[in-house]
């Protein structure tokens, strides 16, 4: 996808959003998805910002419909924020730039 | 600190405001667009338009606005994926504030759209994302084989129950009235499908539920009666309202919200300030009829701009003819 973002997977969830040393931010989006189009530039933007703290992390609910699952993501997009393997934060829907800045200026 | 004035500014990205861009770009214009950091407007929230002219066989809401937004780069709109945080439209120059910086233009089309109304009952924005949605194409997927419930009786009410039956083992259609403002082909096509069953005549009260949508509470609007609805995904499909919050105040509004516009045309009661799209329009609201009202706005602040220049070049020569005539004293 993006030139910013990394594609996880069931297989790459472990190492690359769970074990992880940096923040991770995981999109959870499906290709049909709208809203999901719409934000997926402003998700870019934020990755190239903050490539320092923060791994944007794309992951397709159709193609790893466990992990959705596991974390009773019930609407898309939705962006969980995964701190030494934990979810801290969760935005659901489309927001503006400004707004997902916001809603993780407590960790950035 | 503020760059030169420019001809227009554009503010929304849905049908309108991108066809008001395709036309101003033409004009030689060069208008500035402020699409909001997500573009497309409510199509990026359907599926597929069947009803948007010269596509025989439809197209994906989302597709669509994608080719509009390349049409309106092509001819050299600058488009911007900035929020407008306010608007000053009521002197000679109006100014846009985006990002705390101000962007000056002679003229400016409003085509904000209208955004989903909620039903504002407790439980509604706190489970907004686990089983409370707006947005049937976004998150239909996650109610397979489960019973869930749409709220409204309108076109879109009916579209998204529709839609919903391809995931959903049953949907509720809930309505207050007993009439439907929907469309008769839209509701003969609900109304004709197995899975979705009429609850009308009935208010929701409250959404239930911990972490996840458990059920509904209803009361019956002519016996008052209170009753639960188990159901774990609830869609509101109530209507719009325009997004006109930021330009109170200034132009004028009707007691909805709906940007007021000079019948026929696209002026508002404001000089040189254009609407169109969704935030001025209560009775058709087509992405096509958008469109349609974009590019008579885009020709109506084109016509504004080239009346201006000319009231201004008699001005400057009517001041210049005195300054030049001999001092009498």
């Amino acid at each position: 996808m993006g030139a910013n973002t990394v594609t996880v997977t069931e297989a790459s969830f472990d190492e690359d959003v769970l074990q992880s040393d940096k923040l991770v931010l995981v999109d959870f989006w499906a290709t049909w998805c709208g809203p999901c189009r719409m934000v997926a530039p402003v998700l870019e933007e934020i990755a190239a910002e903050h490539s320092d703290t923060l791994t944007v992390a794309k992951l397709d609910i159709d193609q790893n419909p466990s992990l959705a699952r596991d974390y009773r993501v019930l609407s898309v997009p939705t962006l969980i924020l995964f701190k030494g393997g934990e979810p801290v934060k969760q935005i659901v829907g489309a927001k503006p730039k400004t707004a997902l800045l916001n809603a993780l200026a407590d960790y950035l | 600190m503020t760059e030169n004035v420019r001809e227009v500014i554009i503010v929304g990205s849905g049908p309108a405001g991108y066809t008001a861009a395709v036309y101003a770009a033409r004009a030689q214009l060069e208008p500035l667009v402020f699409e909001g950091s997500q573009f497309g407007g409510a199509l990026m929230t359907t599926t597929e338009v069947e009803n948007y002219p010269g596509f025989r066989d439809g197209i994906m809401g989302p597709d669509l606005m994608e080719q509009m937004r390349a049409q309106a780069a092509r001819f050299g709109a600058e488009l911007r994926a900035e929020d407008v945080e306010a608007f000053d439209l009521t002197g000679d120059v109006k100014s846009v504030t985006v990002n705390g910086k101000q962007h000056r233009a002679k003229a400016v089309i409003l085509a904000m759209g209208a955004q989903p109304r909620y039903l504002q009952v407790p439980g509604e924005q706190r489970l907004l994302g686990h089983g409370v949605s707006s947005c049937a194409t976004c998150d239909g997927f996650f109610f397979r084989d489960q019973d869930i419930a749409v709220v409204g009786g309108g076109d879109s009410a009916m579209e998204e129950a529709t839609f919903l039956t391809r995931f959903a083992r049953s949907v509720t259609i809930v309505h207050r009235r007993a009439e439907f403002r929907a469309s008769r082909i839209m509701l003969a096509r609900a109304q004709a499908n197995q899975k979705i069953r009429f609850m009308t005549g009935a208010v929701v009260t409250e959404v239930h539920g911990d972490g996840a949508v458990t059920g509904l509470a209803l009361r019956d609007t002519a016996t008052g009666e209170e009753t639960k609805l188990a159901v774990t995904g609830v869609f509101v499909a109530i209507g719009h309202e325009p997004r006109s919050d930021l330009v109170r105040g200034q132009v004028e509004v009707d007691e909805d919200g709906y940007v007021r516009t000079a019948q026929p045309g696209t002026a508002t009661s404001l000089d040189g300030v254009f609407a169109a799209g969704d935030l001025v329009d209560r009775t058709y609201r087509q992405a096509v009829t958008a469109a349609g009202t974009g590019c008579a706005a885009s020709i109506d602040a084109e016509r504004w701009l080239a009346e201006r220049a000319h009231k201004h070049a008699e001005q400057t020569e009517h001041a210049e003819q005195t300054a030049l005539a001999p001092a009498t004293t």
